[in-house]
């Protein structure tokens, strides 16, 4: 039974990899710039949600709220941040991405307190029973969220217009900007949605553990950045498995590997071995 | 010598020698070959750690523990560069600041570590303060002719080639990986000297001096001077290191100063200063010309 609910566990955990990896794997995809201020976003996410539903006293307007807004702040931020520096070596934009996220960080915890913000009343913190297992409504809603978010993102790059205009974008821009797609379009609907689904990401990641604090993102987006390059950087389906392989690969390795190494080093071991054997990650063709 | 300085100014300059010797270690590998690293202070934090080990724990005295010191961080440097340098650039980055997170999760678990408190009372290497700041000193200006000397010769030729248009590099023959490889060992093992000297310095060490902001710390150095340019790597090390010192607001709020100066420097000024200054020249020369033009017309 504990081996069902570890992958259970693992499934949950990996749900919310793939709501923070899928931005940047759409930012690495189309413009190549490891986007490591995605990080702040989520950590704002987590913020606004919070402070919304502990106003108004609904999770869902939280979440909505958290999510056009980081949206908006995630295409200003590609507008004025990175799309006037695409121009010099990629090394340019990957440090700048990372001058932004710290700064971002003692930005929030100027803003909002060193010692972070919790939820009033924590809503969705029922169980239900599920084949035998205890798992909370919040774990639940989590998991589907992502599925279904992600199902549907998946559905509308496949069959709207918009839709293979941006996959045209990603494989090849020149020829997609012949066929008349405004490339700066694409770009600006690419960070919105990456950005919402980090703060989406952000706002679960809140209620699970009932706190958001200003560092909130270092890790859950370090580990997405391992995550993108497991799964072969800029492949979408390629990061959704590594995405799920890694949060059931920790969840196992944090009870038989614990007394060696903690669970974030896990995912680093996870990250090395792998280069080691396959250098162009899990996924890609070499 | 003693009567020139006082203690705190020999202190003073032992730290800006470690910092000097930092940026240029970490300028080895992002300017002379367009890598990034994002945990380049665990290396000096691996360096410093096992000169204390040799030092304090096993004995050895200063010299031969830095050796092995610097060594064996060149090693760990081999490691984590073969695993990541042989695809894209990318990787680097991303395994580095793993190797930053990782480093403090590790040493912070191990009591023989001294954990989280960290370890004191390393040993005195015997030099008297002025003879280890000399000694420093000394080893910091090596460091400095060491990269002039790599960027003069052959092998800093294929660096900046590299650093310039790897796919050209490549195509005209040289082996990318293993250029990136060799600076990425260099880079490392020099962080581990770093690390030494910065261990018997203070005396203490704890994991977090070693952690992901002040690798980020040191990048900033690296950007702000001008990537590449030694000269203007080392100003900016000794600049950046006393700013929080004349300014208590920096030390204060020191992610927002150096997650902005990356920002900037790279949205407005990706050649940090020497780039600044260089163009800065380039423009006053222009305009003399002009001048001189002007003159001869009328």
């Amino acid at each position: 039974m504990l081996y069902v609910e570890l992958f259970v566990q693992g499934l949950i955990q990996g749900s919310i990899y793939a709501l923070i990896a899928v931005g940047l794997t759409l930012v690495y995809g189309m413009l190549r710039v490891l986007h490591v201020a995605h990080a702040g976003l989520f950590t704002l996410g987590g913020y606004l949600g919070v402070i919304v539903t502990n106003a108004t006293g609904s999770l869902l307007l939280g979440l909505l709220v958290a999510m056009v807004v980081v949206g908006f702040i995630g295409v200003a931020i590609y507008r004025f941040a990175y799309h006037p520096i695409l121009k010099h070596p990629p090394f340019v934009a990957l440090i700048a991405s990372i001058g932004l996220y710290i700064a971002m960080e003692e930005i929030f915890r100027i803003i909002f307190g060193p010692y972070g913000l919790t939820y009033e009343t924590q809503p969705l913190q029922g169980h239900v029973a599920v084949l035998g297992m205890r798992i909370k409504i919040a774990e639940l809603a989590t998991f589907f969220g992502a599925i279904v978010t992600l199902g549907v993102l998946g559905y509308l790059s496949s069959s709207t217009r918009t839709g293979i205009a941006w996959r045209a974008t990603v494989t090849a821009p020149k020829m997609a900007e012949a066929f008349g797609v405004d490339i700066l379009k694409v770009r600006y609907l690419n960070f919105f949605i990456g950005s919402a689904l980090a703060a989406a990401a952000g706002v679960m990641v809140a209620l699970l553990n009932n706190l958001v604090e200003p560092t909130s993102g270092a890790v859950p987006s370090y580990k997405a950045l391992a995550i993108i390059v497991l799964g072969g950087l800029g492949s979408l389906r390629g990061t959704l498995v590594a995405c799920f392989a890694l949060g059931v690969i920790e969840a196992y390795g944090t009870i038989y590997l614990g007394w060696l190494m903690d669970r974030d080093a896990i995912a680093f071991l996870f990250l090395i071995l792998v280069l080691m054997i396959r250098p162009q990650g899990l996924f890609a063709r070499a | 010598m003693e009567g020139l300085l006082n203690v705190y100014q020999i202190s003073l300059l032992t730290t800006l020698a470690v910092a000097v010797i930092m940026a240029l270690s970490l300028n080895l590998i992002t300017g002379f070959c367009g890598q990034i690293s994002l945990g380049h202070a665990a290396f000096q934090g691996i360096g410093a750690y096992m000169a204390e080990i040799l030092t304090k724990q096993a004995g050895f005295d200063f010299a031969s523990a830095t050796l092995i010191a610097v060594l064996f961080s060149a090693g760990i440097g081999f490691l984590v560069g073969l695993a990541s340098l042989r695809v894209r650039e990318d990787f680097l980055a991303i395994t580095t600041m793993g190797v930053a997170f990782l480093f403090v999760g590790f040493v912070n678990q191990q009591p023989r570590l001294g954990a989280e408190e960290g370890i004191a009372n390393i040993p005195d290497p015997g030099l008297g303060a002025t003879g280890y700041m000399v000694m420093a000193l000394v080893l910091a200006l090596l460091v400095a002719l060491f990269s002039v000397y790599v960027r003069r010769t052959w092998l800093g030729a294929a660096f900046g080639s590299i650093a310039d248009d790897e796919d050209t590099a490549r195509i005209v023959g040289i082996d990318v990986a293993r250029f990136k490889l060799a600076a990425f060992v260099m880079g490392t093992g020099l962080a581990g000297l770093a690390g030494s000297i910065y261990a018997h310095q203070v005396k203490i060490i704890q994991a977090t001096d070693f952690g992901f902001i002040p690798s980020i710390t040191v990048l900033s150095i690296v950007v702000f001077g001008g990537i590449g340019s030694i000269v203007g790597v080392i100003f900016a090390a000794v600049l950046l290191t006393m700013l929080p010192l004349w300014f208590q607001f920096i030390g204060d709020y020191k992610l927002l100063f150096y997650g902005g100066l990356l920002f900037l420097m790279m949205r407005f000024a990706p050649q940090g200063l020497a780039g600044l200054i260089r163009s800065g020249l380039d423009a006053m020369r222009r305009d003399k010309r002009n001048d001189a033009r002007v003159g001869d017309a009328a």
